[in-house]
């Protein structure tokens, strides 16, 4: 119980200073609407539709590129909340809550829950995107891609506060955090397909856990409206559906909020 | 009168550094217990450990009859700090500062709202309440940490140097805060400072110098093992004089940067005594009754405020702080 109430208020904080901070939530716009708008249009001018089979349907990048877009605002958004644990330890904030009568334990997770919440709101808003890539979505479709886009989050959130919690300065994390960022998103088919990757690029993708959660994004948005079973992620030959993209972003989310968990508890 | 801690045989070692070296002392409840030592003499080691955020090395802790390593919880909910370095969100209000803590701290929501408006009246804060602690001042931020310190009603506040870095004026207020709060609450209050003038407020006082304690005794006692008046001349030739005193007084007199000083009785005759035949020429003599500082002088032959001169303090200073991880405070 007292636990619950520590998740809660850390939790709490986190969202506060997120809407006291409201500017970040429009500025978090301008990379989407470039990738979107500008990127998707200017290579889907000069691209073929995408899975145009007998009957001509199929859907063109923009309606491909969006899923991996909102998987991108998640991913950063997630990611680099680890840092509100350096600034909260470089202005002092993370000595009240260490030492507070709570179990260490509730505030990685409180922390985690914090920032998966906060990435999934950015990737909510990314919807308003939705009629100008030209697909539609039902409600269900819009209420499973928020519970996907929240296990997502919480995974890279999990990782972020997990690296954030063994680094010291705000500088260092900006730069740990680059060097990691850039690699999951391009490793992943958030900017095109997997099918016909070289081998080594592919197997890359495949090891990147970003790609099964982008995958899910793209399965639920586009899947109904659009037949897109030749651009689904596929490991060892089995095409991937939702649950099973899902459980393997789940399972990496385990495996980093148990170590989140560790690294906070052993913090002095 | 109960023992509130209890500290038998603390050691904390950082690699090399051995920051607090085999310390054991206990406090009263209810009392001022003064910790006092230069910087990097283990202060603020002693109280990470004595808060739970740090696990000594060897040696046991007991606090308000829990044991700081096995208890933490316990020893958590029975302690209110002010650190030496600032520890509010300063992108919160004070309520939202005090709120946070008071859901951490479990204090039921019926007498939370009075509780803070309480603890922001004392501190003067009250009309402040909705301000962002960003905009706050110095001193405010200080009096809203010790504020927030007290809200749950802790049986030991710990402040760790709480008037670093303030103006005269606003330590001078925070320390009134401080001695009323004792007046109307029966806390013990835990303090380190290097601060001797603030130490002296204490019922007793812990010299810590290299991580060992020299001394612990009321600060009235402690002055007396000084023994006499501080006499401090300014004269032509310092080597002359202290030998003509050497010769005449059998008096060893030391020399800092001020000039020669030296004990001694009755200061008030000796002087006139001490002028009627001396050969080297003074410039100035003064006399003052012994202090905390002249203690501290006196059992560990150096001064407490030099830290920025002393090479070893500085270094044992610099790897304490890289070893508990924390940045420089200044960047």
């Amino acid at each position: 119980m007292s636990n619950l109430r520590a998740m809660y208020i850390i939790w709490y904080r986190d969202l506060l200073n997120f809407w006291r901070n409201k500017g970040r939530l429009f500025a978090s716009f301008i990379m989407p609407f470039l990738f979107l708008v500008i990127f998707g249009t200017g290579l889907s001018s000069s691209m073929f539709l995408l899975g145009q089979g007998a009957q001509g349907e199929g859907f063109n990048y923009i309606q491909f590129l969006f899923p991996g877009i909102v998987g991108m605002i998640v991913l950063f958004t997630a990611i680099m909340w680890g840092i509100s644990i350096v600034w909260d330890r470089e202005f002092g904030f993370l000595k009240e809550v260490l030492v507070a009568p709570i179990s260490r334990t509730s505030v990685a997770i409180g922390k985690t829950l914090g920032g998966a919440t906060i990435a999934t709101i950015q990737g909510m808003v990314m919807l308003i995107f939705v009629p100008f890539v030209g697909v539609s979505l039902s409600l269900g479709q819009v209420l499973l891609l928020i519970g996907l886009m929240f296990i997502f989050a919480c995974s890279v959130t999990a990782m972020g506060i997990f690296i954030a919690s063994r680094i010291r300065t705000m500088e260092t994390f900006q730069v740990v955090m680059q060097l990691l960022l850039f690699p999951m998103f391009f490793l992943s088919p958030a900017l095109f397909p997997v099918q016909n990757l070289p081998s080594w690029l592919g197997a890359l993708v495949r090891i990147n856990p970003v790609s099964y959660g982008v995958d899910s994004f793209r399965q639920s948005i586009l899947e109904p409206t659009v037949a897109m079973s030749d651009f689904r992620m596929s490991l060892f030959n089995h095409t991937m559906s939702i649950p099973e993209d899902i459980l393997l972003v789940a399972l990496f989310g385990i495996v980093m909020v148990f170590l989140a968990v560790r690294s906070f508890s052993t913090q002095e | 009168m109960n023992k509130i801690i209890e500290v038998e045989h603390l050691v904390k070692r950082f690699h090399q550094i051995v920051a607090v070296n085999d310390i054991s002392f206990e406090v009263e409840e209810g009392e001022i217990f003064g910790f006092l030592g230069p910087n990097g003499a283990g202060k603020t080691t002693t109280i990470n450990i004595l808060c739970t955020l740090m696990k000594p090395t060897s040696g046991r802790v007991i606090l308000a009859g829990f044991d700081v390593v096995r208890q933490q919880n316990q020893v958590r909910r029975s302690i209110g700090l002010v650190f030496q370095d600032p520890s509010l969100d300063i992108r919160l209000t004070a309520l939202q500062n005090l709120n946070f803590h008071a859901f951490v701290y479990n204090i039921p929501r019926a007498v939370r709202r009075k509780r803070i408006e309480d603890v922001l009246r004392m501190v003067e804060l009250w009309d402040r309440r909705k301000d962002a602690v960003r905009n706050y001042s110095g001193g405010m931020r200080r009096r809203l940490e010790i504020a927030r310190g007290l809200l749950h009603y802790p049986k030991v506040l710990f402040l760790d140097e709480p008037t670093l870095g303030l103006d005269p004026q606003t330590r001078h207020h925070i320390w009134d805060y401080i001695l009323d709060l004792r007046q109307r609450e029966s806390i013990t209050i835990f303090l380190t400072t290097h601060y001797m003038d603030e130490a002296a407020v204490a019922d007793r006082i812990a010299i810590i110098d290299y991580g060992k304690i020299i001394a612990l005794d009321t600060p009235d006692a402690l002055k007396k093992r000084v023994g006499g008046d501080i006499v401090t001349l300014k004269t032509e030739n310092d080597e002359a004089a202290i030998a003509e005193i050497r010769h005449h007084y059998s008096i060893d007199a030391q020399r800092d940067s001020e000039g020669l000083f030296f004990e001694v009785q009755n200061a008030e005759e000796f002087i006139p005594l001490l002028i009627n035949n001396f050969n080297t020429e003074i410039h100035s003599i003064s006399l003052r009754r012994p202090t905390l500082d002249d203690v501290f002088l006196k059992l560990t032959g150096h001064q407490i405020r030099e830290e920025a001169g002393g090479d070893v303090a500085m270094r044992r200073q610099w790897a304490m702080r890289q070893a508990r991880g924390q940045p420089g405070r200044f960047r």
